[in-house]
């Protein structure tokens, strides 16, 4: 599948080749890093690493700091305390909000993914799906219209829409092909970080099975690093490698996705892992 | 140097020491249910030890520790990868991710099945996360699932719908499908019949013989005769209450 994609990419863009994943350095670093709102706490004291090719879960009832801590993390919500730093293409690690304004933009144009809860805050519901996909590598460079068209096409194929919808707006499409449109415009640029707010929350359970089981053959085919808000622990199982319990806008456990989910030490995650209902 | 003392000489794959654990369920008032205490344990390449003991002394428990599926309290957890030694009960997680991938398989006595993933994309999955190219993985779960005597109309469907059998003959496979130097086995046999639990106890000891060291429960006493090289009793390690 990745030959089929790589092959509709004739033309070169302006994404850099990744210097040195191969040197084992963490592709995202949060140190001490917190968000206040007015003396109200958005998240405290938020630390970890994360390597290339990992995905984590953060998950946490509603008010639990999670969707703030995506925020700082993905650049879009300065933090009020601590530092995210992030291991550029070239190797080097630049603190993202150190970064220009310009600079950061790029790096969400072409080396990070954003999946939102709602496609439509992901999309432009005004063009075609084919454009959607088509707008991102237009930012990188690409201006071959049969080979961005080509390109947009196998992305559709590959999160199993059909092509023949290329020209379709996100409008007429069901709320599961929104959200796969929004992954393909995400993942054109093959980026190496991919941020995901809820992102099969608003689906009917047998599409939201199908999303996951497509993102995570997708995140193991490209090797992704991910960064998954989620409130679900059965979602957080299915595709994160790690685990991050978020309460009150602080971590209070985190490791390995299966030890934290069958072993959980702190009182909060054992109310979570007990709470869910089996069917 | 003869081919017996080069075994002797070889390092254990897995050494456990002190390794400890206990359950707090903070939902009862902050209960306490210790397990294990005291672990100790040397697995060499092909030795297959059985954990004994009755039910609740803490066998699964010991198994889960060591794949770094429950934590451990104390104690130390040393894995030989070949190359290095890695301490799970303090690894980081994608230290452990490394090791499930190329160094411990684990059978378990239940398939967590995945929707929509057909029995043989299962079974695949451990060459596939190995790097193995999907055509190559999906032709070595192929032969394994038929070594294993899954019937191929199965194949192509996800194992949530199977029996207790079929499925955990996926598990095996899933688990006997990569070269795994370190194989944890709860159960293989439990919900087999005769014949199929003849199939299992033939491949485990074919990777026996070929020098998988091997960590199993085996409630079935003339299957855990034949395939255990000696057993640890693990009520010796209870934990006081």
């Amino acid at each position: 599948m990745i030959a089929q994609t790589t092959a509709a990419t004739t033309e070169p863009t302006d994404i850099a080749p990744v210097a040195e994943d191969a040197a084992g350095l963490p592709i995202l670093t949060a140190h001490g890093l917190g968000k206040d709102y007015g003396g109200r706490i958005g998240c405290r004291d938020v630390s970890f690493e994360l390597w290339p090719g990992e995905v984590m879960a953060v998950v946490g009832e509603s008010g639990s700091g999670k969707s703030t801590l995506l925020g700082c993390l993905s650049g879009t919500l300065p933090p009020s305390a601590g530092a995210v730093r992030y291991r550029m293409r070239d190797g080097a690690v630049r603190d993202v909000f150190a970064l220009s304004e310009a600079e950061r933009r790029h790096l969400k144009r072409t080396d990070w993914g954003f999946v939102h809860q709602d496609a439509r805050d992901g999309l432009r519901m005004a063009v075609s799906a084919g454009a959607n996909v088509g707008e991102r590598l237009m930012a990188v460079g690409a201006r071959h219209y049969g080979a961005i068209r080509g390109e947009a096409a196998a992305w559709l194929d590959r999160v199993e829409i059909d092509p023949a919808r290329i020209d379709d707006r996100p409008t007429v499409f069901s709320g599961g092909m929104r959200q796969r449109l929004q992954i393909a415009r995400n993942l054109v640029t093959r980026p190496r970080l991919v941020f995901m707010d809820e992102p099969t929350s608003g689906l009917d359970v047998s599409v939201q099975a199908r999303l996951l089981d497509l993102l995570r053959g997708l995140v193991a085919d490209l090797g992704l690093a991910a960064i998954v808000v989620t409130h679900d622990l059965a979602v957080a199982r299915l595709i994160s490698d790690r685990i991050l319990v978020m309460r009150e806008g602080r971590v209070i456990e985190a490791g390995l996705t299966d030890q934290v989910l069958d072993d959980p030490a702190a009182p909060y995650t054992q109310l979570l892992v007990a709470s869910v209902l089996q069917p | 140097m003869s081919e017996a003392a080069r075994d002797t000489a070889a390092p254990p794959r897995l050494v456990i020491e002190g390794l400890a654990k206990s359950f707090t369920l903070h939902l009862r008032g902050g209960l306490r249910l210790p397990v294990v205490d005291g672990v100790d344990l040397a697995l060499m390449a092909g030795e297959c030890v059985a954990l004994a003991g009755p039910s609740g002394a803490g066998k699964s428990t010991i198994l889960r520790m060591v794949y770094g599926n429950y934590r451990a309290d104390a104690g130390r957890i040393l894995v030989d990868d070949g190359v290095r030694r890695t301490d799970v009960a303090t690894a980081a997680p994608r230290e452990i991710l490394a090791l499930r991938r190329t160094t411990i398989g684990y059978v378990s006595q239940f398939l967590r099945a995945v929707p929509r993933v057909p029995a043989l994309g299962v079974v695949a999955e451990p060459l596939r996360r190995r790097g193995v190219p999907e055509a190559a993985a999906h032709a070595a779960a192929a032969a394994m699932l038929e070594r294993l005597a899954v019937p191929r109309r199965l194949w192509d469907v996800p194992p949530a719908t199977f029996s207790g059998g079929e499925q955990q003959r996926v598990n095996i496979a899933r688990g006997f499908v990569a070269p795994f130097p370190i194989l944890l086995l709860d159960e293989p046999t439990a919900s087999l019949d005769a014949e199929n639990r003849e199939l299992v106890a033939a491949l485990v000891e074919e990777r026996r013989a070929a020098g998988t060291a091997m960590l199993g429960i085996f409630h079935d006493t003339d299957v855990r005769a034949r395939l255990a090289t000696r057993a640890v009793d693990v009520s010796g390690f209870a934990a006081a209450a």
